[in-house]
């Protein structure tokens, strides 16, 4: 087996004993990368002096009998906006060109700090904004299942090293769907943890209120792994929860006998593809004989959804995006008359149109006199559909579905039409917008050969439910083991 | 003065900077006059991916800050940002609070010119003050820079109810409100170095008219005299458009402190829409009850409050009291002159006459004499004890200052001779060469000129270095005059 197949649970173990080392394993992914990236151009940055130097790291510690780190010698990507000391981090925009910052984020620095080996950036939708990696000032990623097709978005470029073996973990962020998404599309588990649970700090705000990191990974063990190292309190990121992490690998092989699973009657039907609907149908048959208990349920706003999303999502951007004005960092206009025209200039060039669209967007709904119809609105739509959830934990332990009405897309098929875009990500952005944790895991392939992903939700920091409910499913169909050959 | 007819409605908004250690958001320093951008991080800087951390510090004194200006303390406070794009607003927005302010209502009682009156404050919140533009002073420089040492640094901003209706108000407010915050030590409150600023909003009206009328606010306001000559123009030329038949235009101005004239800076057209919404990055504050106690409980007296003591206690003037109380350096300088065996009025003597004149003169704080009252004290007594003459004291006190506390009053006055002569004896022989050397004035005296003789006394001052005690002088001098 080579090196690239081994899970990360599996390398740090074999790292760990002296099986292989870090510095082997390292080697092995900068190789995969310079074989496949080619084709799948899942990375913007490939850091390889720097993730030869950590393996050296890890392999240094193991031989002076100290203590390794639970990601030792795990080779791991990087979602682009995700800031790394010394990286060129440029959240997949023209804006950002040549920015390096001179911080980790916390998530990284955690990551880092527990042994892993940081092979560079991957590609995304300029600052997270997109379902497809489409909208990246440096081009598309593919997905390695069929290179026509995207690999999903916004992390698509981290779902997409994984899948095809340039990566054992990757970050991505989430923040109406961006992890969950992408891992179904290219047939991985991602989690999206509880807001809260991990530390933005370092993460190039898209829109705060929704923004969470979260592993992206072959295997639920590997998700829970990577999640395990970043989660908890950070004293730099005040939302961040000052809670107890539990062990989430603890629980992980208990099953999901006597587990209440609420089936959305809204998450199915009207324009869920067949082949996606079928998959899933069948998954939530396993998960029934292994035990669980499926009870229909109801989450009516559901629908309401996707517009509350895209007005509270876009007014977050509109603030958060107003720093890249051309004068601090970035490229600057060339040739502009007083201050208002550098903004302009500057902004206009540097952000792609989706990025300009929400950042209008956003701008008109915070404006005085729309407050009220567009934001607050959208504010009392969000906490409809907490309620919804709320309503629900009364009865389920958790929530399964569909992570994606459909399956990979060819580049360009949506590209053309904000709004069918966005409807792909119906299923995911109301996790974010009642800040509950989301897992997608893989739950077979459509006829045409295309992984579909099983969503499955859970209450506020339950991530330790879902990761067990995902194994449980994951131990009876072994689809993980099944790999691209982009 | 308002224009003849009409009323002036005055309301302010003064921002001033809080003592803090750190700035609100980050660890940085807030410290005035270091280096250009010497004192930034990530996070003051607003690059990509930073957080705010909300300062303890910061949140306490500004609980302080709304305590001392009568303010009702928010069990819940959140904050929201403000969007607006500015070469010196690094994140394109400040954090600051909008519906949820962490002080609301509240009142001030100002010495007003018609007598006391008290003033609503709306509200004071917390927010970070932003960075400050250097425009190069090299002609047709097409640059600036920006100096991010100041962005973040902790503002509480105090917003006033339109209750002003003069400028002589406005000034009195602001003197009150600065008092306030200096006594308890929130804030330096030093307009040059930028640690309080003010805008005012000022609108005219008919006496009784229900309605207020259109306002206009003046910003760029860098002293409370300026304050009061802005306000008492821009009414004036409100007044004069409104008889003319005309009407005010809501629009902001700034000072032109030189011309002594408002300029306009931007219409009500062109006013930012600042699209409020809460920050997201932070979680809403809570207030503990207990913790608002203990601030309200470790309040030092208020300046009022000592005037009132001081003049019913100590025997004080009104004025004296209200002279040594309006900065808290000086009360604690004049108590602790009074701790040295001083009589009340001696030490307001002191305090008013020799202290705050070289503050004055040098720009120093009262803080820079607090270390010297002993031996302050000490020169005061001498005088009142006649073993020096007043003019010694003040050549003492001048001494004082320069020297280090070991240095001993006692033994410069022995050494320098500067014991006051008393001894008429001693002084026959200064007076007659006195007489001697001024015929003019001498001539004078003997004409009937009665001031001639202190221009005497002066001169027999002047030959002694002050030291002679100048009744004797008097007294020697008249009898050698009589003597044919």
């Amino acid at each position: 087996m080579s090196f690239t197949e081994l899970t990360a649970s599996g390398i740090r173990d074999g790292v760990a004993s002296g099986a292989f080392s870090a510095a082997e394993v390292a080697e092995a992914h900068l190789a995969r990368i310079r074989d496949v990236d080619g084709r799948v151009k899942a990375f913007l940055h490939v850091d390889e002096a720097g993730a030869r130097n950590a393996a050296a790291a890890v392999d240094a510690k193991r031989r002076a009998g100290e203590p390794l780190g639970p990601l030792a010698g795990v080779p791991l990507a990087v979602k682009d906006n995700m800031c790394q000391r010394g990286i060129p981090t440029t959240a997949g925009s023209r804006i950002l060109k040549g920015f390096v910052p001179p911080y980790d984020a916390t998530a990284v620095l955690r990551a880092l700090a527990a042994g892993a080996v940081p092979l560079g950036h991957t590609n995304l939708d300029e600052f997270a904004m997109g379902s497809s990696t489409e909208n990246s000032a440096w081009g598309p990623s593919r997905n390695p299942w069929d290179l026509e097709r995207t690999p999903g978005g916004s992390s698509g470029g981290s779902a997409a090293a994984v899948a095809a073996g340039m990566a054992a973990v990757a970050f991505g962020s989430d923040t109406g769907g961006s992890i969950r998404q992408p891992a179904a599309l290219t047939g991985l588990a991602g989690m999206k943890p509880t807001w809260g649970r991990v530390s933005r700090y370092g993460l190039i705000a898209f829109a705060s209120s929704l923004d969470q990191i979260g592993p992206l990974a072959r295997t639920v063990r590997d998700a829970a792994l990577l999640l395990q190292a970043i989660a908890g309190h950070d004293s730099l990121d005040s939302t961040s929860a000052p809670r107890e992490v539990p062990d989430f690998t603890a629980d992980l092989e208990k099953g999901v006998k006597g587990l209440r699973l609420g089936v959305p009657h809204e998450y199915f039907g009207k324009g869920t593809d067949p082949g996606v609907e079928f998959a899933v149908r069948e998954a939530l048959k396993v998960l029934a004989a292994a035990g669980a208990q499926l009870v229909e349920i109801s989450l009516p706003h559901t629908e309401f959804g996707i517009p509350a999303y895209y007005v509270v999502a876009p007014c977050e951007a509109s603030s958060n995006l107003a720093r890249f004005d051309g004068v601090r960092y970035g490229p600057r206009a060339k040739n502009f008359e007083g201050l208002l025209d550098l903004y302009r200039k500057s902004r206009t060039e540097g952000f792609g149109e989706e990025v300009r669209r929400r950042i209008m967007l956003g701008t008109f709904a915070l404006s005085s006199g729309y407050y009220d119809a567009y934001y607050k609105k959208a504010l009392q739509v969000r906490r409809l559909i907490k309620q919804d959830f709320d309503d629900a934990w009364k009865k389920v332990d958790a929530i399964v579905g569909p992570t994606s009405p459909i399956p990979a897309f060819k580049i360009g098929e949506k590209a053309a039409d904000p709004l069918a875009m966005y409807q792909c990500d119906v299923l995911t952005v109301t996790a974010p917008l009642a800040g509950i944790p989301g897992l997608s895991v893989p739950c077979g392939f459509t006829p045409g050969g295309l992984p579909v992903g099983l969503q499955i939700l859970g209450r506020d920091f339950d991530e330790a439910t879902l990761l067990r409910a995902g194994r449980a499913y994951e131990r009876e169909c072994e689809w993980w083991k099944r790999r691209p050959a982009p | 003065m308002s224009p003849a007819g009409w009323e002036i409605v005055i309301g302010l908004e003064v921002h001033v900077q809080l003592k803090t250690r750190t700035k609100l958001f980050c660890g940085c320093p807030n410290k005035y006059g270091a280096d250009p951008n010497s004192l930034v991080c990530p996070i003051c800087l607003g690059m990509p991916g930073v957080l705010p951390v909300l300062n303890r510090q910061a949140f306490a004194l500004a609980v302080r800050a709304g305590l001392a200006l009568g303010c009702e303390v928010a069990a819940v406070t959140k904050f929201d940002r403000k969007n607006y794009f500015y070469p010196d607003l690094p994140k394109g927005y400040q954090i600051s609070q909008f519906d949820r302010p962490l002080n609301g209502k509240g009142s001030i009682e100002v010495e007003a010119p018609q007598g006391k009156k008290r003033i609503g404050i709306t509200r004071v919140h917390l927010e970070e003050d932003a960075g400050k533009l250097i425009h190069p002073e090299t002609e047709g420089a097409d640059y600036s820079f920006v100096d991010f040492n100041r962005s973040g640094v902790p503002l509480v901003e105090i917003v006033s109810e339109p209750d002003m209706r003069s400028p002589e108000e406005a000034y009195a407010y602001l003197t009150t409100v600065k008092s306030l915050l200096q006594y308890v030590d929130v804030s330096d409150c030093d307009m040059e170095k930028g640690s309080l600023r003010c805008d005012a909003n000022v609108s005219i009206r008919r006496p009784l008219a229900p309605e207020f009328g259109t306002k206009t606010e003046i910003k760029n306001l860098n002293s409370f005299k300026a304050v009061a000559k802005a306000l008492a123009y821009e009414a004036a030329r409100h007044a004069e458009i409104l008889e003319k038949g005309g009407r005010v235009e809501q629009v902001t101005l700034t000072w032109d402190a030189v011309a002594e004239k408002t300029n306009v800076l931007r219409s009500k057209e062109e006013a930012h829409d600042y699209r409020y919404f809460p920050e997201p990055d932070l979680v809403p504050v809570t207030a503990d009850p207990a913790f608002v106690a203990r601030i309200r409980e470790a309040l030092p007296e208020a300046p009022a409050a000592r005037r009132e003591r001081y003049a019913k206690e100590l025997g004080l003037t009104a004025y004296d009291a209200g002279v040594l109380t309006a900065d808290k350096e000086v009360a604690e300088l004049f108590d602790r002159l009074r701790a040295e065996g001083l009589a009340p009025k001696v030490a307001a003597n002191w305090v008013m006459k020799h202290v705050m004149a070289v503050m004055n003169e040098r720009h120093l704080p009262a803080t820079e004499f607090l270390g010297k009252a002993r031996r302050i004290a000490e020169a005061a007594k001498k005088v009142e004890a006649k073993e020096i003459t007043g003019q010694t004291g003040a050549e003492v006190f001048a001494w004082i200052l320069t020297t280090p506390e070991t240095a001993s009053v006692e033994e410069h006055v022995r050494k320098q001779g500067l014991a006051q002569v008393s001894d008429a004896g001693a002084l026959e022989e200064i007076v007659r060469g006195v007489i001697a050397k001024n015929p003019k004035i001498v001539a004078d005296f003997q004409g009937g000129k009665a001031a001639a003789m202190q221009a005497l006394v002066g001169q027999v001052m002047r030959e002694t270095k002050g030291k002679a005690n100048a009744t004797v002088a008097r007294e020697v001098l008249e009898r050698q005059l009589a003597a044919p």
